[in-house]
């Protein structure tokens, strides 16, 4: 059943309208508990699309295996969906630094407040991004520390590859996550792919994982696969080192995302396109594996080129 | 004067964006004037254009008090401002978001560090900036409230109005707020205008600057007094938003004083033309900001008062 979470007038002849889907058993009890799933923050995110249809399609499917309330935001930030704007077009803002927003406030706030208010109550929320268009992700989620021990458990079920725990920092505070991680609904931010594109192995890897996790939970009595055991950044020796571009160009890669590499590999090349020259040679500067990857080939100095996940893998 | 590169950064395609640095005077580092940091900020660019020619005259007739350096750099992004980008026209990053910068990270964190490397430990710093929010605003200084702002300073500058800002995390990648953790007397000057030149408060800007650099000793410039100022709290300011969406029309200016109850703007219908709503006076006071944006979005902030203020 589709609602309304939040609706504005636009100037001219439309609303603006947050809409969500609610799945739920034939026969409720009314003690079912009730998991959100989100995504379309970032309106060039594009990965949790197939993953939202593909869940509904599923479920739809075999309705006797739900044991809970389901429900799915494909497009928390629709006008920017709609016209490839990463934040909310017309404000320049970035929805994921507008929580808990206000009632108070301007369209960017009083929706923000809408969405955290009609997600408070879950019992526990996926936030679905994928990477930005210049780099490309393994299907991964990031939590701060303080969180870890709250939401490790259940990432460890969503049959990821990786989870990075890192330091908290203050920019975070304004996100969708936070807002909800500090009101009592434990969120997982999960991040995958590329922007602008759907990359289906790793939306079915991430909908195999849901279903885990929903099981798990008492929500799902259909069968599900063994979810993958995630290497987790903050369990043993293990470091993250970012390789950044010297010099401006053309990145050509030679490794492959998601593969293992050796300090002294070559990592790819930035190439002057005008004068046929390498501007720079890019070696591994440890052994690891490239989490991350650049994806746009257009490099400024400065641009990440790779993420390494170093240490005992 | 002489002129040199600050930093400089290159693009594959394009020719290289080397950041000038103008400076002024020689001995203790006095003050330093930065310009826009986004591609809209054209006014922003006018100011400091104005400065370096009036510094270059002053110069050159020896007006400038012995042992003081004034650094002005101009523009910290022609490449936005060529585009008619906002932000950093690769990643939409906002170079007044990465400060102090970082050398060893993303493109923008490097323009910020190669920047903040280049303008830090300078006694006073004056930048040129621009809002979030587009619309005009009444000439004034804005300090970020760090606990080493200092108002009373920004009073010499002889704008009308003193604004102080409690920060925000999302203030603290500014210059401004860098500045002031660095020992800097930070200020941001704002003009009316942005992304078009109003020649008046352009030259009340720059008029505000000599005046200030006057004051402190800097330069000598014979120069009007000014105002003094009026301090004022941003979270005192009384915002009235829209109640409905539409064609906006605007009636009240930004400086002007109204009175309770008085038509301040009207939201048209868009297609049949009808008035929908009037939005009025809530108290006595002063318009700070106005929306200058023809559409107007239901909850908006079309204007921020100075509640019970008169001329
Ligand atoms: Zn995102």
């Amino acid at each position: 059943m589709v609602k309304t979470v939040f609706s504005i007038d636009l100037p001219v002849l439309e609303n603006m309208c947050i809409l969500k889907n609610r799945l739920q058993p034939l026969d409720l009890t009314g003690n079912e508990r009730r998991v959100s799933i989100v995504t379309g923050i970032h309106g060039d995110e594009l990965e949790g699309q197939y993953i939202c249809y593909e869940i509904i399609r599923r479920i739809k499917e075999n309705m006797e295996h739900l044991c809970g309330i389901i429900d799915i935001y494909p497009s928390l930030n629709p006008l920017g969906m709609d016209s490839l704007t990463r934040g909310i077009p017309a404000f320049d803002l970035d929805l994921n630094r507008c929580f808990p927003g206000s009632k108070e406030g301007d369209m960017a706030e009083n929706a923000a407040a809408k969405i955290v208010e009609d997600i408070l109550g879950s019992h526990l929320c996926i936030d679905l991004h994928s990477s930005n268009i210049f780099l490309r992700e393994i299907p991964q989620v990031r939590m701060i520390e303080e969180n870890a021990s709250m939401l490790l458990p259940y990432a460890k079920l969503l049959n990821l590859d990786f989870v990075w725990v890192h330091p908290s920092a203050t920019v975070q505070n304004a996100t969708l996550a936070h807002a909800l991680n500090t009101n009592g609904v434990p969120t997982i931010a999960v991040e995958m792919g590329t922007g602008m594109r759907i990359t289906k192995q790793f939306g079915d890897q991430i909908t195999e994982g849901i279903f885990c996790l929903l099981k798990e939970i008492g929500m799902w009595s259909g069968d599900v696969i063994l979810p993958k055991t995630p290497i987790v950044s903050s369990e043993g020796h293990r470091d993250v080192t970012m390789v950044h571009a010297e010099a401006s160009g053309i990145f050509l890669p030679a490794v492959k995302h998601w593969n293992s590499i050796k300090k002294g590999d070559v990592i790819g090349d930035i190439v002057n396109t005008l004068t046929g020259e390498i501007e720079q040679h890019i070696i591994a500067p440890c052994d690891g594996m490239v989490f991350t990857l650049r994806e746009y080939p257009v490099v400024n100095s400065g641009s990440l080129i790779v993420r390494i996940l170093g240490g005992d893998l | 004067m002489h002129k040199d590169i600050v930093y400089s950064v290159k693009s594959p395609f394009r020719s290289e964006m080397n950041i000038l640095g103008y400076r002024f005077g020689k001995g203790e580092k006095s003050a330093c004037i930065v310009g826009p940091t986004r591609g809209n900020e054209v006014q922003q660019l006018y100011i400091c254009s104005q400065i370096i020619k009036t510094l270059s005259r002053l110069e050159k007739t020896g007006a400038i008090v012995n042992n003081n350096e004034i650094m002005v750099i101009p523009t910290v992004n022609q490449y936005s401002i060529n585009t008619e980008k906002r932000f950093w026209a690769m990643d939409n990053t906002d170079i007044n978001r990465m400060f102090p910068g970082d050398e060893e990270g993303e493109t923008t964190k490097r323009i910020a560090a190669g920047i903040f490397n280049a303008v830090k430990g300078f006694s006073y710093g004056i930048q040129f900036a621009s809002f979030h929010t587009p619309g005009d605003f009444i000439p004034h200084v804005r300090m970020m409230e760090t606990g080493y702002q200092n108002t009373s300073l920004a009073n010499l500058f002889g704008l009308p109005y003193v604004l102080t800002r409690k920060p925000q995390p999302i203030d603290t990648g500014t210059l401004n707020y860098n500045w002031q953790l660095n020992g800097t007397n930070a200020f941001s000057v704002y003009t009316s205008a942005t992304d078009y030149i109003d020649e008046k408060s352009a030259n009340q800007a720059v008029s505000s600057v000599l005046r200030f650099l006057t004051r402190m000793g800097i330069i000598k410039y014979n120069c009007h007094n000014g105002f003094i100022a009026t301090t004022l709290e941003e979270e005192l300011l009384m915002s009235i938003r829209a109640d409905v969406s539409g064609i906006y029309r605007r009636f009240k200016e930004p400086g002007e004083e109204v009175t309770f109850g008085d038509l301040l703007a009207e939201v048209v219908d868009p297609i049949e033309g009808e008035v929908k709503s009037q939005i009025i006076a809530p108290s006595d006071g002063i318009i700070f900001f106005a929306h200058g944006k023809p559409l107007v979005i239901e909850n908006c902030t079309v204007y921020k008062l100075i509640r019970r203020l008169h001329e």
